[in-house]
């Protein structure tokens, strides 16, 4: 048996702080990344791109960043309009939501530029 | 009027109550009993029998059921089949008429369809299969208190399931230290810790107490890992008033959820805890305590697929529904079907899954169904495969165990259903890749690693006793 570790999550060190979905996993590479981004294409969600800064990310509303681009199924689109966001915003996380307008929920939703801090 | 004058005695029970020309009504009740009759009684007779008992008969004429309309009231045995498998038992499928039930009251269905007729003589054996109850029905039952949808908004978890953790030992921590236990959980990643359901409010742990320490325990994780998170606070109590206590008071604490057991508190305390969680903002957990006396014998009984339908009517916005995988019954296409009848507006009739009628629930919200029951890393991706996005998936000792201790162990179930999600949106087979998906995401969470290493032996392979009715011969 091994030697027991620590858990290292500290109140104190920002970057203990996580933001939901996939945040428990290393940052994506560019290909896994398109290929979650065709996978919510391919679920038929509307995708939508919001950012905050890191210290707010636990609230309800982030900043909408211009409008869900409704009806858009061509990933390099979807990807460019958070490459665009993540270019005005950079500190901020950049997430990608996936609308489903039959659950009215979101079917989805990922940081696809991880803030500042933020490995 | 049928005929003259009142006939004292005894009656076929298949001259009134067995009409097979009978075409069902869109808002009949229906059910679909599997009986088992004592040598030698027909089964047009028996199955009129049920249907009788169940509803507006008794076994002999009584001159007051001339001051009614018993056509109007009755329930009809319309159709018998025979059960693939089996020499003497058969499904008889009865019609109730709806006015035959108090609204939005499964006491009152309950109380009708799985009454006195159970002790029938008559009959060896008797097992509800399936309701269908119709929308005109449903609506009148308030249903689950928020839904999948409101849930997940409040919660802000989307796009995978959620996970959770029922704390051990089961019975004998104090206050503080149970606390320590949901926070280190909640700390290493989950979303819910959870009480177990025979944690009530024993002189060791007072409810009071629990409630306070756990709450502090949320918030501080919140604070800590920048997510929301719960604990299925248990409301179960001796009595309603002393339930209302408790629930008023997770409420005065903040909490977002509470728990209640809905067979051993019954239908009535669990539709009004239902009903004060929809008025009060709370999640509703419900566990399944006492399910398997009743469900688990293929012969005799109420089939969990009934209890699924009854709970979802009476509210709750968890149910526990099996895991297929871990150690305790349930098999898979039987599960697949009563997750169904949990989670969606419209289910269509499916033998394969045991789903004996259409059944709409309309707007109803759904409820999610939560795998629990000696699962651990192993089984996650297969659990993803089975329960999709809308469950909770719940590990206990599957947390509790790691040999780094609870929040090591959540922070691997954490890892580990991310890394199938991942991999399942990637269009990876996650049964068939289940270890090479594993493997992978353990090489960036020695949390993961560990897990993986101390339950890899462990299996839960025993036959399911109560199968779905094929032949086998």
């Amino acid at each position: 048996m091994s030697k027991v570790q620590d858990y290292p999550s500290r109140l104190g060190d920002n970057s203990s702080r996580k933001f939901e979905t996939f945040s428990y996993l290393p940052a994506m590479s560019d290909k896994q990344i398109r290929q979650q981004v065709q996978y919510i294409v391919d679920q038929g969600y509307n995708p939508g791109v919001e950012h905050t800064e890191v210290e707010n990310a636990m609230e309800n509303y982030w900043y909408m960043w211009k409008l869900p681009l409704f009806g858009e199924t061509d990933v390099d689109a979807i990807l460019a309009e958070c490459k665009e966001c993540h270019d005005a915003n950079p500190d901020n996380h950049v997430r990608l939501i996936g609308y489903d307008n039959y659950a009215q929920s979101q079917g989805a939703s990922m940081v696809i530029y991880r803030g500042k801090g933020f490995k | 009027m049928a005929k003259k004058g009142y006939d004292a005695g005894v009656k076929e029970y298949r001259d009134t109550y067995w009409m097979p020309e009978y075409e069902p009504k869109d808002t009949d009740i229906l059910a679909c009993f599997k009986i088992t009759p004592q040598p030698g009684v027909p089964r047009e007779e028996v199955a009129a029998a049920v249907a009788a008992e169940s509803s507006t008969g008794t076994w002999t004429t009584v001159w007051t059921d001339l001051l009614t309309d018993l056509d109007h009231y009755k329930g009809r045995a319309y159709r018998i089949e025979d059960v693939p498998g089996s020499d003497d038992a058969i499904y008889a499928f009865i019609a109730y008429p709806i006015d035959l039930f108090e609204e939005g009251s499964i006491v009152n269905v309950l109380t009708s369809l799985v009454g006195n007729v159970f002790g029938f003589k008559a009959l060896r054996a008797l097992r509800l299969e399936d309701i269908r109850f119709p929308i005109a029905y449903v609506m009148t039952c308030g249903g689950p208190p928020n839904g999948i949808q409101v849930e997940r908004d409040k919660m802000n978890k989307y796009g995978r399931p959620m996970l959770g953790c029922t704390i051990k030992p089961k019975l004998g921590l104090s206050a503080k230290n149970y606390g320590r236990a949901c926070y280190e959980g909640l700390r290493g990643g989950l979303d819910f810790t959870k009480d177990d359901e025979n944690v009530n409010s024993q002189p060791f742990m007072r409810w009071r107490d629990r409630f306070g320490f756990v709450q502090d325990a949320i918030e501080r994780a919140e604070r800590e890992t920048g997510e929301r998170k719960g604990h299925y606070l248990n409301v179960t109590a001796p009595t309603p008033e002393e339930m209302y206590k408790r629930a008023e008071y997770a409420k005065e604490l903040g909490t977002p959820i509470i728990m209640h057991d809905f067979f051993t508190a019954g239908f009535t305390a669990n539709t009004g805890l239902a009903n004060w969680c929809r008025d009060n903002g709370l999640l509703l957990h419900i566990h399944r305590a006492m399910h398997a006396v009743v469900d688990r014998n293929p012969n005799h009984g109420i089939h969990f697929r009934v209890l699924a339908k009854c709970l979802r009517l009476s509210g709750g916005d968890h149910m526990h529904s099996g895991t297929v995988v871990g150690k305790l019954e349930g098999d898979r296409e039987s599960t697949l079907g009563w997750i169904d009848c949990m989670r969606d507006s419209f289910i269509k009739e499916d033998r394969s899954r045991g789903i004996f009628f259409d059944q709409d629930f309309g707007s109803m919200p759904g409820m999610l169904p939560v795998a629990s029951g000696g699962i651990h890393v192993w089984h996650m991706p297969a659990l993803v495969n089975i329960f999709g996005d809308d469950s909770v998936l719940q590990f206990g000792g599957g947390t509790l165990g790691h040999p780094w201790g609870n929040a090591a162990g959540a922070a691997a179930n954490r890892v580990a259903v991310e890394a199938c999600v991942e991999a399942r949106n990637a269009g990876k087979d996650l049964e068939k890749e289940s270890k090479e998906i594993l493997t992978s995401a353990a090489k960036h969470s020695p949390e993961l690693k560990i897990a993986m290493e101390t339950w890899k032996e462990i299996k839960f392979e025993f036959d399911t006793v109560d199968k779905l009715d094929i032949v086998h011969k």
